[in-house]
């Protein structure tokens, strides 16, 4: 319980994804202009985190990682499939995303609408396949952290985008 | 220039400039602030992205015509991907050491909005020698600010150029250092490379002022 509260607090405050490793500022930049998209954003960032982090670490637990392939058969256990992490995950974030904007479309046009362009763009924003990639390089151990990883680095993105926005 | 003709070599020169995709097309920042503390870690992150780029349009320029226009950004993310996860794997085999400083920056390349944002604007229109020269151009231009970026954080911040102490040695007191000089620790952090990336937007922009935007 303890390393759950720890993870979560040092991802929003001292692992912060824009203030510490400088990520995810294209379209932090361009939508702090009015309060409302930069909210809406930064949930459909939130969202995307929580999602694509734990679906990306159970990809590495049993497919990617040295030896993971070990619940086929014993005879799998030298596989290493670590060097398609980043085209695996990339394709999970982009087929997430691809659901967020049509959930968006549909229960909300008028977010859907102002957020444009920026909503597709989430696919390629530094900050979602870098929490995937932190969460590998960092070995996070339970799905239960992944998801904890996830959510809280989502809302540090969020917290800073709307630290920014409501000085303007 | 007896190769290119003056409106192919124009395309190499203008990123370089102009029309350089940090300063003045603002793309690409997040890897520039990053790892641009150690000068032999920004070459190497130059030279990955003119691998990535300079392929990349050719493949999505030879693709062109035949991409839906439906899924085309899963179609430019899937030859990013394989074109880093190859540039990762180099890294690994010949300069371990360099790959753990660089650590998950190698594979935000697939992110990095120069290489998406140059395949929207020319590869998808373009003949495959014109998107090769206009990938390796503004390639170029990424890594000259990366360069200089670089350049003045090892400077300032450890004295050093490639690892080679140049200012003397800190802590014999030799060179520079017997006047009482110290490394200046700040240019160490992220936040010095932002400042540095906008002076050299002011001195560009200063030096032409019709790249000014309003």
């Amino acid at each position: 319980m303890i390393e759950h509260i720890e993870l979560f607090f040092k991802s929003i405050f001292i692992d912060n994804m824009v203030f510490a490793v400088f990520l995810g500022m294209c379209s932090y930049l361009a939508v702090s202009k009015k309060v409302a998209t930069a909210v809406g954003l930064g949930a459909a960032v939130i969202f995307v985190l929580a999602i694509t982090v734990p679906l990306n670490w159970l990809l590495d637990q049993y497919l990617l990682q040295p030896g993971a392939l070990v619940w086929l058969g014993p005879e799998f256990a030298e596989y290493d499939l670590s060097f398609l992490s980043f085209i695996m995950f990339i394709a999970t974030i982009a087929t997430m995303v691809q659901l967020v904007e049509i959930v968006v479309e549909k229960f909300s046009p008028s977010l859907y609408n102002s957020l444009g362009i920026f909503l597709p763009l989430i696919a390629v924003n530094c900050a979602i396949l870098g929490g995937s990639l932190f969460m590998q390089s960092r070995e996070i151990e339970t799905l239960g952290l992944a998801v904890n990883y996830g959510i809280s680095s989502g809302i540090g993105w969020f917290f800073s985008d709307f630290s920014y926005c409501s000085h303007s | 220039m007896g190769l290119l003709s003056k409106k192919d070599a124009k395309l190499i020169t203008d990123p370089l400039a102009d029309n350089n995709p940090i300063t003045i097309q603002v793309l690409g920042i997040c890897s520039a602030l990053a790892i641009t503390a150690e000068l032999k870690a920004s070459l190497v992150m130059g030279i990955a992205v003119l691998f990535v780029l300079g392929i990349g349009n050719v493949v999505i320029s030879l693709m062109r015509n035949i991409i839906p226009s439906k899924i085309r950004i899963i179609v430019q993310l899937i030859v990013v991907a394989s074109l880093v996860i190859i540039v990762d794997q180099v890294l690994k085999a010949f300069a371990y050491e360099l790959s753990k400083t660089l650590s998950v920056f190698v594979g935000l390349i697939i992110t990095n909005c120069i290489i998406m944002g140059r395949f929207e604007a020319f590869a998808l229109g373009n003949g495959p020698w014109k998107a090769f020269l206009d990938g390796i151009g503004n390639a170029l231009g990424y890594a000259v600010i990366l360069l200089a970026v670089g350049f003045f954080r090892e400077l300032l911040g450890s004295g050093t150029l490639f690892g080679i102490p140049v200012l003397g040695d800190p802590i014999e007191k030799t060179g520079l250092y017997s006047t009482g000089y110290e490394n200046n620790g700040f240019m160490l952090m992220p936040p010095m490379a932002l400042i540095i990336v906008g002076l050299i937007i002011w001195v560009q922009r200063s030096r032409n002022t019709t790249l000014i935007e309003d």
